[in-house]
């Protein structure tokens, strides 16, 4: 009797293993960007392309980095949410156009609102391969020395932004 | 006659030439066969991290395209293997390597089956053990004995 129940139990295992996986995100692969700081670079603005944006702008503060395109369409749904964050003035949102085109990024802005700062324009996705971007949207909380303290793959959300993003903005700030 | 023939092989050099400088503009990069069998090389060892099960050698994703260039770029810099995915993991994480390296995170799924064998191998060990002390353990009795002198006479 005893001895017919340890398969039973190993049965049981296996399917707690098996019932967690089923709420596990493949998609969700670690960053080993956190903790290290933001890769530099320099590139031009959206609003006006003479200017050029690089991270350390932004030192001395707490800022999101929003990776987005037009024709990304997660980035849809997050995008309220955006405008709605950037009007509590909470935190800057600094903004790059992935692999985009200038006409179609900016009547994206105009339609549904620009909750950016500015963005930048990284057109040809190099920047992006150095942040390890791969799937658009990506949001990046980058601390007062420079430092990536998180990264969101995919897009925002309200439970995120609550429970993950604004609680280590604040923490970050108060620093 | 040989005039005929000299303006015959001007004119197929000239060919030849101008041929082989439109065959040059073609390839703009991937002019040196070394450095191309390096990128298949690296392409069947990188993962594509949009479609995650395939490498970037079997993906046709734009990300995959793009990563594909950036180790095309490095390999003509001359960069090795080893620079050239140290440069990617540093960037998307030992997830990028198709063949995960061993450390602390991947000690189980390397380990594991190993562990595995060893357990089923003492299982294996203690049941063999068992069995052979119960064999041992019944010795036959004086009638039983008889019986049997008695089948094999």
């Amino acid at each position: 009797m005893k001895k017919a129940l340890i398969p039973f139990a190993l049965f049981i295992i296996m399917a707690g293993f098996l019932f967690k996986g089923l709420f596990l995100n493949p998609r969700e692969v670690p960053s080993p960007l956190v903790g290290k700081p933001a890769p530099a670079f320099s590139l031009p603005r959206l609003d006006q392309p003479a200017k050029t944006f690089s991270p350390k702008d932004m030192l001395g503060q707490v800022w999101l980095f929003n990776v987005w395109a037009s024709w990304c369409g997660a980035c849809r749904d997050e995008h309220p949410l955006l405008v709605a964050l950037a009007k509590t003035g909470l935190v800057s949102v600094v903004g790059m156009d992935y692999k985009d085109t200038a006409a179609e990024a900016e009547q994206w802005l105009t339609e549904r609102g620009n909750p950016y700062l500015l963005s930048a324009v990284d057109a040809d996705g190099r920047v992006g391969i150095d942040y390890g971007v791969y799937g658009v949207p990506e949001t990046y909380v980058i601390d007062k020395a420079g430092v990536i303290a998180y990264k969101q793959i995919g897009p925002v959300t309200l439970e995120s932004l609550r429970d993950d993003i604004l609680p280590l903005v604040k923490r970050l700030q108060a620093q | 006659m040989i005039k005929k023939y000299l303006l015959g092989l001007v004119s197929i050099l000239l060919l030849a030439f101008t041929l082989q400088g439109t065959a040059n503009e073609a390839q703009p990069l991937q002019s040196d066969a070394a450095v191309e069998a390096q990128v298949q090389r690296l392409a069947t060892q990188l993962r594509c991290l949009v479609c995650q099960n395939q490498t970037l050698a079997d993906s046709h994703a734009e990300l995959a395209q793009d990563l594909l260039q950036e180790v095309r770029e490095m390999a003509a810099k001359g960069m090795s293997d080893q620079a050239i995915i140290d440069y990617l993991v540093a960037r998307y994480g030992d997830f990028v390597r198709y063949k995960p390296p061993l450390n602390k995170t991947t000690s189980l799924l390397w380990l594991g089956p190993f562990a595995l064998l060893f357990l089923g191998g003492i299982g294996l060990l203690v049941m063999l053990r068992r069995r052979q002390a119960m064999q041992a353990e019944l010795p036959l009795t004086a009638a039983e004995t008889r019986q049997i002198n008695e089948l094999l006479k």
